[in-house]
This record gives C-alpha cells, sequence and structure tokens, in this order.
C-alpha cells in the first residue's frame, strides 16, 4: 500500500500519505472504541432502570433511565461498604508494606560495593523462573503461616514481585551516580541515612511507579481472597463481585425448581443494573486516576522489561 | 568506598575492618524482609514438592502439615501416571498449550503491528491518545471484563441476543443463543478478551523500543532512497527484535501455565463450558478448594507445569544464545 504510493511521490518519504492515515485511524480508532465501549455500556445499564431491562434488555438506548441500582447500593448498606473499605484497607496496607520491602531489597541489588549482591539478585530471580506451584504454596501459607481467613492473607501473599526489583533497581542505575554514595558514605551517614535521607527523596518517580503497578495489583485482586478468605465481613469489592457470579450460576441451574427457596434466592439475588453499578464502583477509581498516573506505569514497565 | 581506603594506609588482606562489617551487615537486614519472604513464600513450597510423589493421607494422630507429609507413603510417579491417563487431562493440556499457542501468535503479530501504527502516525497526539486508551483494559480485573462480556452475551438480556430478537421475524418465540452453554464460540472469545486486554500493554513495550531507535538510522535509509515501508522492514524490526525474542522466551516459559482469572472467570461459572475452558490451572484450583480433592495429584500438576515452563524457557534461551548471542536473555 505504503509502496505504490510512494511511487507516485518519490520524494516524500518521511510521511505517510493521507489515504494509509485514514486507514490507520480506522484500525487504531476501532480497536480504542471496542476497549472504552463496554465501560460506557456497563455505566448506561447501572443507570437504566430495572423495568427497562425487562422489558428490552441491556440497550445502549434504555426507554427508563433510572438511579434505583445506586439507591439500592447505598440502602444496601454494611455489605457493600465494607467490602470497599477491606479493599481500601489492603490496598493501602500492602502498597506500603511492600513497597517498603520493595525499595529495601533492590536497593542492596543496586550497590555494587556489596558483597551478596549476586546471591540476592539469583534469590530473588531464580523464584520467577522456578516455583512450588498453587498447591504447596496454599498448604504451607494456611497451614504453618496462618493465612486463612484475616487480612493478612490478603496482603502477605502479594508483599514481594521480583519483577519490580528488577524495575527499582534499573530506576536506581539509571539516576542514582556511584559518587553520591561514595560521599555520603564518606559524610559518615549510615546505610540506611543514606537510602532514607538521600536516595528516596531523588528516586520519587521510581517509587511512584512501583507504589501504583503495586495498588492497582491489590486492588484488582479476587484470587487470593478466594483462596484464602471465607468471612464475608473481610471479603474486598472484588471478591464480591465474583461471588455474585456465582449466585447467577445457581438460578441458571435451578431454574426449573420453583419453590420457596428458588423465590427466596431470586428476591435476595441483586438486580442486573445493580451488579453494574458495583462493576462501575470498582473500575472509576481506577479510570479517574489513569489518566494521572499511566506515565509513570508505561515508564517503570518499559524500564522493567526492555533492561531487565 | 574507594576513596577513604586510599587515603588510609593499606591493611592486609584479611585483617577484620569494622567499618565494612558495619556496611555488610547494614546492606543485609535490608534485604532480610525481602528475603525472610521469599523463603517463607517461595522456597518452603518448593519443599512441599515431595507431595507429588505421595500418597498424600491426613495422619489421623496429629494432622499437621508436617506430620502427614512425614506419614504419608511415596508412590513414586505415580501421581503424574494418573495425572496423563485420563482423557481430562488431555483435554486441559491441549486447552493450556493451545490457547497459550494462539495467543503468543496473535500477540506479537498484533501488538507490533499497533506499536509501528501508533509510531507511523503523524499526528503525535492522536497516537498518544490512542495509546492511554489502549491501555485501559489492562488495569481491569478479569472479573470486571466478565461482567463486559456478561451485558453482550447474556441469554436473556444481553445486547447481542435482544439485538437480534428485536429483529425477529420468523414464526414462533425467538430463541436465542444460550452463550453460556454453547461451547462453540467460546475459543474465538477467550482468544478475542485476552488480546482485547493485553495488546495495548506489549503494544506499548515495542513503541518504547522503536522510539529509543536512534533517529539517524531512518535518516541514513531515506538518503538511501528506502520508502516508508522499506524504512520499517530494515530499520523498525531489526531494531525491535531483542524486544520480541525476550517476550518470546518469557512467553515460552509460561506455555504451560494459563491465566487463570480468563479461564476461570468469564464463562461465569458454567460448567457447561469446561471442555473449553479447562486449563491446567483451573484443575488446580478445582482439586485444592476440593476437601475429597487429590493433594498428590494437584502437587504433581503444579510440578509438571514448573518444570516443563522451566526446561522451556532454558532451552528457548539456548537456542537464541546459539543463533544470536546478543538477543539471549541471559
Amino acid at each position: 500500500m505504503t509502496t505504490a504510493i510512494s511511487k507516485r511521490k518519490p520524494k516524500d518519504l518521511t510521511h505517510v500519505s493521507l489515504k494509509t492515515e485514514a486507514l490507520f485511524h480506522v484500525i487504531l480508532g476501532g480497536f480504542c472504541l471496542a476497549c472504552v465501549i463496554p465501560f460506557i455500556f456497563v455505566i448506561i445499564i447501572s443507570f437504566t432502570a430495572e423495568e427497562s431491562i425487562r422489558t428490552i434488555g441491556f440497550s445502549f438506548t434504555p426507554t427508563i433511565w433510572s438511579l434505583e441500582s445506586y439507591r439500592y447500593v447505598f440502602s444496601w448498606g454494611d455489605q457493600l461498604w465494607r467490602s470497599y473499605l477491606n479493599s481500601f484497607i489492603i490496598t493501602v496496607g500492602g502498597t506500603i508494606l511492600s513497597v517498603l520491602i520493595c525499595v529495601l531489597y533492590s536497593y542492596t541489588l543496586f550497590r555494587r560495593d556489596f558483597k551478596l549482591r549476586k546471591f540476592f539478585i539469583f534469590f530473588s530471580f531464580f523464584t520467577m523462573m522456578f516455583g512450588g506451584g498453587l498447591a504447596p504454596t496454599y498448604m504451607v501459607s494456611k497451614n504453618i503461616l496462618g493465612l486463612n481467613n484475616n487480612y493478612w492473607a490478603m496482603i502477605v501473599p502479594m508483599l514481594v514481585n521480583p519483577f519490580l526489583f528488577i524495575v527499582m533497581r534499573t530506576f536506581f542505575q539509571t539516576t542514582i551516580p556511584d559518587a553520591l554514595i561514595e560521599s555520603a558514605s564518606i559524610d559518615g551517614a549510615g546505610e540506611y541515612r543514606t537510602l532514607f535521607q538521600i536516595i528516596v527523596p531523588i528516586s520519587k518517580p521510581g517509587i511512584a511507579t512501583i507504589a501504583l503497578l503495586t495498588a492497582l495489583a491489590y486492588w484488582n485482586e479476587w484470587f487470593i481472597p478466594m483462596l484464602y478468605v471465607s468471612n464475608a465481613n473481610l471479603i474486598p469489592l472484588q471478591y464480591l463481585l465474583m461471588k455474585m457470579q456465582n449466585q447467577i450460576d445457581f438460578l441458571a441451574k435451578n431454574s426449573a425448581m420453583i419453590g420457596a427457596d428458588a423465590v427466596n434466592i431470586l428476591a435476595q439475588t441483586p438486580r442486573e443494573n445493580l451488579r453494574m453499578a458495583l462493576v462501575v464502583f470498582i473500575v472509576l477509581p481506577i479510570a479517574c486516576a489513569y489518566p494521572f498516573f499511566q506515565r509513570y506505569i508505561v515508564s517503570g514497565l518499559t524500564i522493567g522489561s526492555v533492561k531487565g | 568506598m574507594t576513596l577513604t581506603a586510599a587515603n588510609k594506609p593499606p591493611r592486609k588482606k584479611n585483617s577484620y575492618n569494622p567499618a565494612k562489617t558495619k556496611k555488610l551487615l547494614a546492606l543485609t537486614s535490608m534485604a532480610a524482609p525481602g528475603a525472610i519472604w521469599l523463603i517463607m513464600l517461595r522456597y518452603l513450597p518448593m519443599a512441599g514438592i515431595i507431595i507429588a510423589f505421595q500418597d498424600y493421607k491426613v495422619y489421623p494422630k496429629g494432622p499437621s502439615l508436617l506430620n502427614n507429609i512425614i506419614h504419608s507413603k511415596f508412590v513414586g510417579l505415580d501421581n503424574f501416571k494418573f495425572l496423563f491417563s485420563s482423557t481430562d487431562s488431555w483435554i486441559m493440556i491441549r486447552n493450556t498449550v493451545g490457547y497459550n499457542l494462539v495467543f503468543i501468535a496473535l500477540g506479537l503479530v498484533i501488538s507490533v503491528a499497533f506499536a509501528i501504527l501508533l509510531f507511523e502516525l503523524p499526528r503525535k497526539r492522536i497516537a498518544k491518545t490512542y495509546q492511554t486508551v489502549m491501555f485501559f483494559p489492562y488495569f481491569l480485573s478479569w472479573v470486571v471484563v466478565s461482567y463486559f462480556l456478561f451485558a453482550f452475551l447474556s441469554p436473556d438480556k444481553g445486547l447481542i441476543n435482544m439485538t437480534q430478537k428485536a429483529a425477529w421475524t420468523g414464526e414462533g418465540v425467538f430463541r436465542g443463543t444460550q452463550w453460556y452453554s454453547t461451547t462453540g464460540p467460546w475459543p474465538y472469545i477467550l482468544t478475542f478478551a485476552n488480546v482485547w486486554k493485553n495488546t495495548g500493554y506489549t503494544a506499548i513495550l515495542y513503541l518504547a523500543t522503536i522510539t529509543g531507535i536512534d533517529f539517524s538510522q531512518y535518516e541514513a535509509a531515506r538518503i538511501d532512497g528506502a520508502n516508508r515501508w522499506q524504512q520499517m522492514k530494515y530499520v523498525t524490526l531489526p531494531n525491535i527484535k531483542p524486544m520480541i525474542t525476550i517476550l518470546l522466551i518469557m512467553n515460552l516459559g509460561k506455555i504451560f501455565n494459563a491465566d487463570f482469572g480468563l479461564f476461570y472467570s468469564l464463562r461465569m461459572g458454567s460448567g457447561a463450558l469446561n471442555s473449553v475452558t479447562q486449563v491446567i490451572d483451573t484443575y488446580v484450583y478445582a482439586a485444592l478448594i476440593n476437601t475429597r480433592g487429590n493433594l498428590g495429584m494437584t502437587t504433581a500438576a503444579g510440578l509438571f507445569q514448573n518444570v516443563v515452563g522451566f526446561i522451556f524457557l532454558m532451552s528457548a534461551n539456548a537456542v537464541v544464545r546459539k543463533i544470536d548471542p546478543d538477543n539471549a536473555l541471559f
């Protein structure tokens, strides 16, 4: 395509022709639309009246708009707010601890004068290539480490990510000159003081990157809670949404059974627009913060994978 | 450190140096929290691999993980034999490897293509917007995506069936596709979902590599009369080859590991889709939460994944190192 066009205008080697550009826009624009439309659709559904859903199903142009799902979410109270709070506790607590561990560990990987550096590099990276697998990890966590039905069970399993060690170490390597550490040590600063008073302040962009990646991982996690937590008071929002999925399955399987039980369950099961409202509740914090943090994450991920 | 050493009179090699010991201790203590975590949650479970070779039974007199392991009988490779003798395991291995191969191939082609398109777009601000929007699905969890999908596929309320129903002119009552119990379309749905969620991320990785290419290479190509297409073929592609190789090696190392969320949550808990959604990871999970599940077999399945993945990673890397040492991962 481009070949044909450039034959006509052999001198313009720096730009794509308008026709080609239009085609690029169709492809990329089309894909981008596909990326956002489902979310917009879910937002629309969450503002759709139950009655409209019953008659014409999910639609981009509902017959009746309504705030009922949100009113219901707010009156539904306990479980939702508790799960929201749990998500926040897990995300904030997990991110702080995780970033602290990551900065400390990757700083030692960055220090070329650290005798055990090679050992610690291997010690963390080996776990990226080989592991015990899910079953032994689960058994050890639950039976030996006591990660069972508590907040720690949702925080500890995700505390360390060797990939982020690479990202952070590479960040240190590209921003911190060796002379800085030498001069700090000549001035008599201890290792911890050097790290927290000199290195950390100038590494804020890198720390922001790993903090964001970690926070997102915690916010989006539902598998770990599903594995280790059954107490409804502790479950985070993502797992709550996951559990609601299974309720549909239950209803589908038992649709033939029209007993008092089924009616009871039907009455308790949140309606479609309510579930979509919950999805909006989960995605909204990400969608709002996304344009701002996106830049950091791009830089972090590219550093980690290109140079790691 | 070298400066301080130079200022002091030379010491004997093995003499005790308090400053050095202090530094070593301080730095080691910094690595300690991470190292302890790795020991407890990564290395200790590796010892649990032993269960893969056992007929794991709960020890009635003092049921604890250690006691159970000590008192369970060793059965050699029996767990693996059982694992590979059932037809179910053939299906899950076929699904895991098959989907992964398709995901790797499609993911590579589409994200490299998108990265090049983004790079070639003359209007950089629009390109930036595309890039931002495309990256968005990467930050959503599979549970959220499953509800996105449900909005389209729900048998009685979904957009697809309702649109068909509205246009229905045939006789009788309209019965749309029962998406959550029809296996046929799911390989395509799962592949689409995977591309939808991950392309933005990999495209950005490639784009970062492309924008890092020294611009004089393009200028030199232009002086030689290369058109846009030839520039892409002879400058861009050779330059992103290392990145392609790295991602390919890492993906091959994970060829027996499936993206659990994709296969577990998108089907909305429907058991009817098992034949197209069962992968090793979902099998392991199901066996694990089932109290009557066979822990030995579950561990064996996980061990199989890890060992084969490790071998794939090493051999892919060895092959690359032989052909083109610069592109090898390690």
